[in-house]
Order: C-alpha cells, then sequence, then structure tokens
C-alpha cells in the first residue's frame, strides 16, 4: 500500500493519470454520443419505412413521436428477463454483453473528425475487421445456449453468412489500402484528399459496390437479414432474449450499422473532409465543421440501408450464398487487380 | 493502451445496464414462461439437432481466405515502395489461390440446396 502510494506522489505519475482520465472521459463521451444516436436511428428507421409504405411511423408519444426512443428505453428497462428452463445460464447471461462490446470497440479507432480519435493506432483499419468478426460470438453463442429450435438454426444461419461476408468485405478494403499506403484511418482519410473528388468511393467504385452489399449482410440487415427472418425463424439467434438482454442486442446491431456506416465514410467516402470541388462551388462551406460532415455521410449511409430494406424482399439462402462467394469474392479481387495495374502504371 | 480501455468501459456498461436493469425489473417465472419458444406448441425433440455439413464446408473455406485476405494487407500497405516486383509476385498468389477457388466452385462447395 505504502509502495503504492509513493509510486502516486512521485513526478510525472500524475500526468499518465491525468492521460487516463482524459481517455476514459472521451470514451464515455463518444459511447453516450453513439448510444444516443442508437436510440434515434431506431425512430428515424420507423419514420422513413412508414413514410416510405406510406404510413405515419411512430407518433403518439411526443411531437411527432420524437420521444419514442426514450419509452421503448424504459419500457425495455422495466421488462422481465425470463431465462429458458435448460438453457446454458452463463453463456446466455454473457451473449449479449460480448455482441455489444464487439460492437462498440470498433469505435475506438475511427477518426469523427480532425484530430478526434481515441486510439491513433496505426492497424485501425485491421483492428475494426478483427473486432467486428468477434461479434458472431456473441450471436453463435446465444444461439447455442438459448436451447430453442429457431435460435439454433438462426446463430447456425449467421454464423456462415457473417463469416462468407467477412471474406468480401476483407478483400473490397484492400484496394483502399493500396492506395493509402496505409492502415491508420486518419491516414486513410488524408489520403483521398489528394485525389480529384476528395473521395476514394469514384477510383475504388468496385471496392465500394462490395463493400456496401457485405456490410449490409453483415450487420444482417435486409435483404440478407435471413438469420431474423421474422415470418419463418421469427426472431433468429434472439428469439429467447427479452428485456434489457434483448435490448443489448438490438443496440449491439445498430451499433454494428453505424461502425459500418463509419467505415464507409472514412475509407470510401473521404471521412470529415469536405470535398474539393463542393467547396469551389460554394465557398462558404468550408467553415462547416468537419463532424457535421461526418455525420452527415454517416447518416445518408444509415439512410440507404432503410432505403434498400424498404426496396427489396429478402434473398433465399442459397441466394445469399451464391452472392457472398460466387459474385463478391471475384468482384473483390477483379478490383484489387485493377488497382494493382493502375498504381504501377501511374 | 486506450484501446484495452475502451474495452473495459464497453463491457463494463453491457454488464452495468444489465444489473441496473436488475435493481427494477420483476421476477415471477412459471413453468409455462420458461419454455423455449416453438410456435406455441410444447417443444419436441432435443433443441441441438444434427445440421447440415455445408456449414462445416463455408467454415473451412472461411479460413482458407480470411488468412489469404490477411496476407493481402501488408502487401497493400508497403505496395507503394516495392512496385512491379511485389504486383507480379501477388499475381503468381492470387493465381495459387484462383486454382483452389475453382476447384471447390467445381467440386460445387459454394452450392445450397
Amino acid at each position: 500500500m505504502m509502495k503504492l502510494f509513493e509510486l502516486l506522489i512521485q513526478p510525472g505519475s500524475f500526468d499518465i493519470l491525468l492521460d487516463i482520465l482524459v481517455v476514459v472521459l472521451k470514451i464515455a463521451v463518444v459511447i453516450a454520443v453513439v448510444m444516443l444516436h442508437v436510440a434515434y436511428a431506431t425512430y428515424f428507421e420507423r419514420k422513413v419505412i412508414g413514410h416510405m409504405q406510406v404510413r405515419m411511423g411512430p407518433r403518439e408519444v411526443g411531437p411527432h413521436g420524437l420521444l419514442q426512443p426514450v419509452a421503448d428505453m424504459l419500457k425495455l428497462f422495466f421488462k422481465e428477463d425470463i431465462i429458458p428452463a435448460r438453457a446454458d445460464k452463463p453463456v446466455f447471461y454473457l451473449a449479449p454483453v460480448i455482441s455489444l462490446m464487439a460492437a462498440l470497440s470498433s469505435l475506438a479507432v475511427i477518426p469523427f473528425f480532425d484530430g478526434f480519435v481515441i486510439a491513433d493506432i496505426n492497424i485501425g483499419l485491421l483492428f475494426i475487421l478483427a473486432v467486428s468478426s468477434l461479434g458472431s460470438y456473441g450471436i453463435v453463442l446465444s444461439g447455442w445456449a438459448s436451447n430453442s429450435k429457431y435460435s439454433f438454426l438462426g446463430g447456425l444461419r449467421s454464423m456462415a453468412q457473417v463469416i462468407s461476408y467477412e471474406v468480401a468485405m476483407g478483400l473490397s478494403l484492400v484496394g483502399v489500402m493500396i492506395m493509402a499506403g496505409s492502415l491508420n484511418l486518419t491516414e486513410i482519410v488524408r489520403a483521398q484528399a489528394s485525389y480529384p473528388a476528395g473521395m476514394f468511393a469514384v477510383p475504388q467504385v468496385l471496392g465500394f459496390f462490395v463493400f456496401i452489399v457485405a456490410a449490409i449482410a453483415e450487420t444482417n440487415r435486409a435483404p440478407f437479414d435471413l438469420p431474423e427472418a421474422e415470418s419463418e425463424l421469427v426472431a433468429g439467434y434472439f428469439v429467447e432474449y427479452s428485456g434489457m438482454r434483448f435490448a443489448l442486442f438490438y443496440a449491439a446491431e445498430y451499433i454494428g450499422m453505424i461502425v459500418m456506416g463509419a467505415l464507409a465514410v472514412t475509407c470510401f467516402l473521404g471521412g470529415w473532409t469536405v470535398p474539393g470541388f463542393v467547396t469551389a462551388v460554394l465557398p462558404f462551406l468550408e467553415h462547416v465543421p468537419g463532424v457535421v460532415w461526418f455525420i452527415g455521410k454517416l447518416y445518408f449511409i444509415i439512410f440507404f440501408y432503410y432505403w434498400i430494406r424498404a426496396t427489396l424482399p429478402r434473398y433465399r439462402y442459397d441466394q445469399l450464398m451464391n452472392i457472398g462467394w460466387k459474385i463478391l469474392i471475384p468482384l473483390a479481387l477483379v478490383n484489387i487487380l485493377i488497382t494493382g495495374i493502375a498504381k504501377v502504371i501511374l | 493502451m486506450p484501446v484495452v480501455l475502451f474495452l473495459l468501459i464497453a463491457a463494463a456498461f453491457g454488464l452495468g445496464a444489465l444489473m441496473m436493469g436488475g435493481l427494477f425489473r420483476l421476477r415471477r417465472p412459471y413453468p409455462e414462461k420458461l419454455m423455449p419458444y416453438e410456435s406455441g406448441i410444447d417443444p419436441v425433440g432435443e433443441p441441438r439437432q444434427r445440421f447440415s455439413v455445408r456449414f462445416y464446408v463455408i467454415a473451412m473455406l472461411f479460413v482458407v481466405f480470411d488468412v489469404e485476405a490477411v496476407f493481402m494487407y501488408p502487401w497493400a500497405v508497403v505496395f507503394d515502395r516495392i512496385g512491379l516486383y511485389a504486383f507480379v509476385e501477388m499475381l503468381i498468389f492470387i493465381f495459387v489461390l484462383l486454382v483452389g477457388y475453382l476447384y471447390a466452385w467445381k467440386k460445387e462447395a459454394f452450392r445450397w440446396e
């Protein structure tokens, strides 16, 4: 105890504590802001899909239903936590936490605006791919532990789907890495500024396409929502979950969408920067802060998710596997070859 | 270091939310409520059944292709500095891979009934 105290009063150790405190505060701010966006992403989804289907969406709670997410959150908070008989209890308890943790920790390396990134590590992209694939543990463990046929089938399907599209996603980002010459997300954003369009989405259009399709499949969204297929598997791997545990899975899914959207924004749409051709026409836009651009682009991608969900019917499982293995992977390889050839010639 | 902190805080956030909920929520279990969901009827048979061997094939293919994708990352990062030499080498690597890929395709490893 004395030793610890002596260590604490040494000059320099106070600075370390201060650093840690600053990082903890930053993390708390990021998590709080993202959770707020998750709550309102559910509201946004219901509104968007409602209007696309000529309905009104939620509108009873608060003006235009704006307090609906708060009401939902309170309801889930007070709901009974049912653990099915003969379920594998420790695994059942932990699976949603694993899902949430895997989804949240990807946010550690995303640069939200210039200079604001919690961990500026030089393998940021690899870190996101690694951590987001940990989320599939949460899925397969919950499917296994619930002791229900629907959960089990949903978990299996989800696992096969996530790992199939993981390959395509990993390959689609190689083109970005070649062009940026780095795995650090901040440097990837900076590298895009030197290209005429100000974003990699134009030279890497093939990679962008593969990435977006794989991202939709990775987050189990329609039209690739087979693991949750309401009309056949009721809710897939989390059918037995209720109350707060269900809320954690639900939040993890939306955080996953936000992470994939943020990754698309940083790798393909230029992150927090403004494309040069926009400021050439409207010079006053240069004064808009970077975080506004980032969130604007992110919400465009999220809107795109909802749009696709409202437009396309669900794929069959064999079609899903065909798209993943026979179309997206060859396309991603072709993209790598084209990028490599262009890089060698130019 | 910040990454480790982030992981800890994320885990604490999830567990904390569950524990906070545990203070307030009801707990009134009875056998019917705890039964696994099966469209309203009593569950029939064992839930953890045998499943299609296709899933194993997909898992093995995933290991092969994902490792190969990871091999490409360092190559892509230093591409600028090595240039043509690296490109030709990667062409050979992709060609070898492509042979395996076509073999798997012809063996109908990707087909799903």
